[in-house]
């Protein structure tokens, strides 16, 4: 894309920014302390805290060692798996969601259903953890009923009570796609949605009358302005499910992604002093996250430019 | 611009500067009974059993952790010392954590209230930490066996099970004789243990138990890790931490750990267990743990802390240990001075002879042996 750009007109909020006092501006941030309280208290120093415990030994005394656990092709594995779980369920989830939002395009945005939608959505998108995983433990857990009506009409051995000969398919690294894109798709809408509302009938319109189709509509117009919004979402879902913890946790007893491993370390009574270990791979999992936020907030700025 | 930016730094700056040093306030002891309390290695030393409980019920609470109820019949157990002693609360926290929580939980906590009082630990996390507990000689002490205690009195066995196969019944028709009948197709994805046996204690047990059944030593648990690696091969592993709840669903049909485990989500667990969940204590070596108890040596409540394993001495409790299957350390006292109840003796069995316990050191050359080839194992 290199369409000329006009010099962007200048923000309404900064002209208006210039009348204010400055004693008006001083009570605005006083406002905000709270707030910056709030997340200096609960998020920024525990991640320093839990980030810097890897650079020390059980001991206390300053080391380097524990960054050995990257050549732990154990460690490896589970750093594989969890990039590649995150990856998949970002990637279906992001298409799956895209696909509800074109398809709630058809409907007006005042109607029953677009309200049930997005407040289902919002429900849903929260819907994790150890509730997450006995919904899908009573439906296709051994004796879920999916799988006993499975059973039932013959399927003895079907993909969700032996899956790769392995057991259950649900505590498996690979069952676990399944209640994640429970959680993903929803997330999906949420984020994807404004930037679908945001496309104006008035485009489609000059398509129209410039004699174009609405196939070039979609590739010309459509997709290049919800381009951004989407590769957005799409970061987002990733580190939401990169990030998830207790849905692993109920259902896998032996680690396999790293936030499980991560709790393995910190809590293992059977191999002491290593908990320290847990910090080294708690950097690795913010370095990935630093990478995606970093990746995200540029294209949020390139996805707002379109609106001005 | 840049001076409001400053101003939000600096206010930033201030808050965390204030709300870091209101943490960092320490509880100083209010009274002389208190401090006696936390130094006393017996009751005697505050003056005999009456005053530890005056002192215990001044204190008024006493905090447990990682104690789940249906294990070992702690539910019994702890409500128990509050019908006792009516003026002590009981605040038992993360009852489903591991021993490495309780010690994670005695330093993030230390200094205030919430810490915990006692420990329930297993020997491996103790002997890392022996610098956080308190010595204290029940007045029971000489029940304890020699070499079941530290002579200078900072730790003390309490229970050991046997490592055990819980199976139901209605699914698995033919009971488990050996460890080799797992690896048949009758058992297809449903045997499941305590969790990662690199965490959790009692799911490293059912490797050592493995391991001693098939040919392997306390030494060397290779044996047993080699076992869960065709266990996984033939598709026989299920992956899935069980709890009372999947049991009783059918979920985990076939699970290996202790015994009062198996035995309390079987029919003793009533209606949250399932009647046709069975143990079996397989023929051959057999492997116990015992768990120790402690004192914390930052006990918030030091009165009722040691009132606390008074009461886990006593012989009503040992009793309570020996209904859910597991082996009080008094066991032996107990049958002599005719203190034990026979008919829970007769039910549960008589202690084994002999079963293998793993000492301190091969517990860290099993451990160690966990940590570098469990996940390659079961990958």
């Amino acid at each position: 894309m290199t369409a000329i750009v006009a010099a962007p007109p200048v923000p309404v909020d900064s002209i208006s920014d210039a009348g204010v006092l400055p004693r008006r501006r001083c009570a605005a941030w006083l406002g905000l302390v709270p707030f910056s309280a709030y997340v200096v208290l609960f998020l920024a120093i525990p991640a320093v805290l839990a980030v810097a415990s890897g650079f020390f030994d059980s001991t206390g005394d300053f080391t380097l060692a524990n960054f050995a656990a990257y050549t732990n092709p154990t460690i490896l594995g589970n750093f594989f798996s969890s990039l590649w779980l995150s990856a998949l369920t970002a990637v279906v989830g992001a298409i799956l969601g895209a696909l509800i939002c074109y398809a709630m395009l058809g409907t007006r945005a005042e109607t029953g259903l677009r309200r049930t939608v997005d407040s289902a959505s919002s429900v849903l998108a929260q819907f994790g953890g150890v509730m997450l995983a006995f919904a899908f433990i009573a439906t296709i857990g051994t004796q879920g009923v999916l799988t006993k009506w499975l059973v039932s009409i013959g399927f003895t051995t079907n993909i969700f009570n032996n899956f790769n000969n392995n057991g259950p398919l649900l505590y498996q690294i690979p069952g676990l796609v399944i209640p994640y894109l429970y959680f993903q798709v929803p997330l999906m809408v949420l984020t994807f949605m404004p930037a679908v509302e945001g496309l104006k009938s008035t485009w489609a319109e000059a398509n129209a009358t410039l004699g174009g189709t609405r196939f070039t509509y979609w590739t010309r117009i459509g997709a290049p302005i919800l381009a951004p919004a989407f590769f957005g979402s799409l970061i987002l879902l990733f580190a939401n499910s990169f990030s998830s913890y207790a849905t692993a946790a109920a259902l896998i007893s032996q680690g396999g992604i790293i936030p499980l491993a991560i709790r393995q370390q910190l809590t293992s009574e059977t191999i002491v002093g290593v908990a320290n270990v847990a910090g080294v791979l708690a950097l690795g999992m913010v370095v990935v996250m630093i990478v995606l936020m970093s990746a995200y907030s540029v294209l949020q700025r390139r996805a707002s430019r379109w609106r001005r | 611009m840049n001076r409001t930016r400053l101003m939000a730094g600096a206010a930033l700056a201030v808050v965390a500067a204030v709300s870091l040093s209101a943490c960092a306030g320490s509880s100083t002891p209010s009274s002389t009974a208190e401090t006696s309390a936390k130094t006393a290695t017996s009751a005697a030393d505050l003056g005999g059993m009456d005053a530890l409980v005056k002192a215990a019920t001044a204190e008024g609470t006493l905090n447990v952790i990682t104690l789940p109820p249906s294990w070992a019949n702690y539910g019994k157990i702890i409500s128990g010392f509050e019908a006792k002693y009516p003026g002590i609360t009981i605040v038992s926290a993360n009852p489903d954590g591991s021993s490495a929580d309780e010690v994670a939980a005695a330093k993030a906590q230390k200094g205030q209230s919430t810490a915990p009082d006692v420990f329930d630990l297993g020997t491996a996390v103790l002997q890392q930490n022996l610098d956080l507990v308190a010595p204290y000689k029940v007045s029971n002490w000489a029940d304890i066996p020699a070499d079941f205690k530290d002579p200078a009195a900072k730790w003390y066995y309490d229970y050991t099970g046997l490592m055990s196969i819980g199976y139901d019944s209605s699914v698995i028709k033919t009971p488990p004789t050996s460890m080799k009948d797992l690896l048949g197709s009758a058992y297809n994805g449903k045997v499941a243990i305590k969790g990662d046996p690199t965490q959790a204690n009692e799911a490293a047990s059912a490797v050592y138990l493995a391991a001693l059944q098939s040919g392997g030593k306390a030494d060397n648990v290779q044996p047993g890790i080699d076992f869960f690696h065709s266990l996984k091969a033939a598709g026989n592993f299920l992956a899935v931490t069980p709890t009372q709840a999947t049991v009783a669903s059918g979920e985990t049909p076939v699970v290996i750990q202790w015994s009062y485990n198996n035995l309390a989500w079987g029919a003793a667990g009533g209606s949250s267990g399932n009647a046709n969940f069975k143990t079996v204590v397989l023929p051959g070596t057999a492997l116990g743990s015992y768990y120790n108890q402690a004192i914390s040596t930052d006990a918030p409540h030091p009165a009722a802390a040691r009132l606390w394993e008074e009461y886990i001495y006593s012989p009503e409790v040992q009793n309570l240990y020996l209904a859910s299957g597991a082996y009080p350390a008094t066991l032996a006292a107990m049958q002599t001075s005719g203190t034990v109840d026979k008919t829970v003796l007769a039910s549960v069995g008589e202690a084994p002879a002999s079963f293998v316990q793993l000492t301190a050191d091969q517990a860290s050359a099993a451990a160690a042996l966990l940590k570098s080839n469990w996940a390659a194992a079961i990958g």
